[in-house]
């Protein structure tokens, strides 16, 4: 007699639910007020990551939505304007959930090609409003700081799409 | 009839299109925060109530999955104070030999003041209380930067306090809650600080861009600024005390000047709140609504030196007094013979040299004391 096999189920509470803690957990540590061998910490948009790779591994309600909370968050956690970053990251959302058809099966370069593409995005929408709001331009140095370590976010994002994309067409 | 069963039974909406429906209404919404969040006229924001409430979660819990780091980081200066130890006791043995006779000075230079202030009946600024505070969280980047403090309301911070160091100005409050408060560094891209250049007195504007190095803006005066120029607070505004040390001015690789900042000589983790509002706040409230003269009835008796000072004082002023009646009746009497010259033969009078002089503090125009070294 076969032993019954405990099927995993992936369900949204390990897709979304999870991921967008540890992005907050990961947000409020890189924000200690710390120095190592004194550098102080970086400071990337983490949950890039996830803007980037919800939309890819399937459409869903709940990830937008917990996206927008992720972005308000960040906002009033770096006391930001409120609105600036759930923008940026649902215009992320959006483009690639519009573009999921043409980046599906694309892996590699072409993957993180758009990944840059995506984060330099939004971080030039976030620039511009921010020097509207302000009247007064942010530094450029200061901008690719931040950029920097969001990029080099990208294999999170790649070992989410490699872990979580079951390839179901019906999300095609 | 239940949904169900209807004409709608077999409807099956794609999940791409639900999706894309909560991203719109996900994008008008932030769009529509990111328009009604406006900067009050004290620094907050218009959604101050839901930033104190972030930040007063957000608080603890900062704290709390924060320690591993500081750990880390308090075993890394550990480390490096180990093997820096014997550089580090020299630089300090020269610094204090270089500081003693600066000790001795401004020791001097203070009662020298204080004396002058006394003489010439300044008001002075009170001292301004002060309490001591810890940086919890920390925004480094471009668009934001700004420190949570674990001090709030409870203990008097108040909105556009300015928060120090140990090397100088860091910031100021813009949303206080109970226990936690928000500082906006100067660096920041929205602050705003008025500013003045030690050497010449020059009134400038220090803006934040994001940067470690904040410009110097609307430098009133050619050649006012000088690379090495000591950057104070000015407290055009109110908003600030007179004199806080910021940093030095510097060119910027764009040709901007920009200031660097004392602040940053340390870590920004201990930081002291100046429990200081505006201007109002160096003037007691209840002497402005005790009755007129009140204060004669309880003020001690003048000592002899005091007493000497006063009466001194009251006959400069007698004898400022004649001769500025003296002068207006010259005046006067001037123009009548210049109006009907046959009427008026007689000689003009001449004032008393002696009491046409202007008034001098006791003691005489002196030099600054002591002056840079």
């Amino acid at each position: 007699m076969r032993r019954p096999v405990a099927v995993r189920v992936v369900g949204p509470l390990q897709w979304i639910l999870y991921p967008a803690l540890v992005a907050v957990a990961a947000t409020i540590v890189l924000a200690t007020p710390a120095q190592l061998f004194g550098l102080t910490l970086p400071e990337p948009v983490v949950p890039m990551v996830l803007a980037f790779a919800w939309p890819l591994i399937r459409p869903s309600m709940t990830a937008p939505a917990v996206l927008f909370a992720l972005g308000l968050f960040l906002d009033l956690f770096w006391n930001g304007p409120l609105g600036m970053w759930a923008l940026c990251l649902m215009g992320v959302y959006g483009v690639l959930l519009l573009s999921r058809n043409l980046l599906a099966g694309h892996e590699g370069l072409i993957r993180f090609a758009w990944y840059v593409a995506c984060t330099l995005g939004a971080f030039l929408f976030a620039y511009v409003i921010v020097t509207v709001r302000a009247g007064n331009p942010p530094a450029i140095l200061s901008l690719i700081g931040q950029i920097v370590p969001t990029l080099l976010l990208y294999p999170v994002a790649d070992w989410m799409l490699e872990r979580f994309d079951d390839g179901d067409i019906r999300f095609r | 009839m239940a949904f169900r069963d209807g004409p709608f039974e077999n409807l099956k909406v794609p999940l791409v299109w639900t999706a894309a429906v909560v991203v719109v209404v996900s994008i008008v919404a932030a769009g529509l925060l990111l328009v009604s969040d406006r900067k009050a006229v004290d620094g907050g924001s218009s959604y101050g109530a839901v930033r104190g409430a972030a930040d007063t979660v957000t608080g603890p819990v900062s704290g709390i999955l924060a320690a591993p780091v500081r750990w880390v980081g308090a075993v890394t200066d550990y480390v490096g104070g180990y093997f820096f130890a014997v550089s580090e006791n020299r630089k300090l043995k020269a610094e204090l030999a270089e500081l003693q006779p600066w000790r001795d000075q401004a020791i001097a230079l203070k009662n020298v003041n204080a004396r002058y202030e006394a003489l010439l009946g300044l008001r002075t600024e009170p001292p301004v209380p002060m309490i001591t505070a810890r940086a919890i969280s920390d925004a480094r980047g471009p668009f934001n930067r700004a420190k949570l403090l674990d001090v709030g309301t409870r203990r008097g911070v108040r909105i556009g306090n300015p928060v120090i160091n140990e090397h100088g100005l860091v910031g100021r409050v813009t949303g206080a809650t109970g226990g936690v408060s928000r500082m906006v560094l100067l660096t920041d891209v929205a602050s705003r600080t008025p500013v003045l250049v030690d050497r010449t007195d020059a009134r400038a504007l220090l803006t934040g861009d994001g940067s470690d190095n904040p410009r110097l803006e609307f430098v009133r005066g050619a050649g006012s600024v000088q690379p090495g120029d000591r950057i104070l607070s000015s407290g055009d505004g109110g908003g600030l005390p007179r004199g806080i040390p910021i940093g030095v001015a510097a060119k910027g690789i764009d040709g901007s000047w920009r200031v660097k900042l004392f602040s940053d000589r340390g870590a920004v983790d201990y930081v002291r709140v100046l429990l200081f509002q505006d201007f109002g706040q160096l003037v007691d409230p209840n002497a402005l609504n005790a009755p007129p003269l009140a204060g004669l009835g309880t003020a001690p008796e003048p000592s002899l030196e005091q007493a000497a000072a006063i009466a001194d004082v009251a006959a400069r002023r007698q004898a400022a007094a004649r001769a500025q009646a003296e002068r207006t009746r010259q005046a006067q009497a001037s123009q009548a013979a210049t109006a009907g010259p046959s009427v008026q033969r007689g000689p003009a009078p001449r004032a008393a040299p002696d009491q046409s002089t202007p008034e001098t503090p006791p003691g005489g125009p002196s030099p600054a004391p002591g002056g840079a070294a």
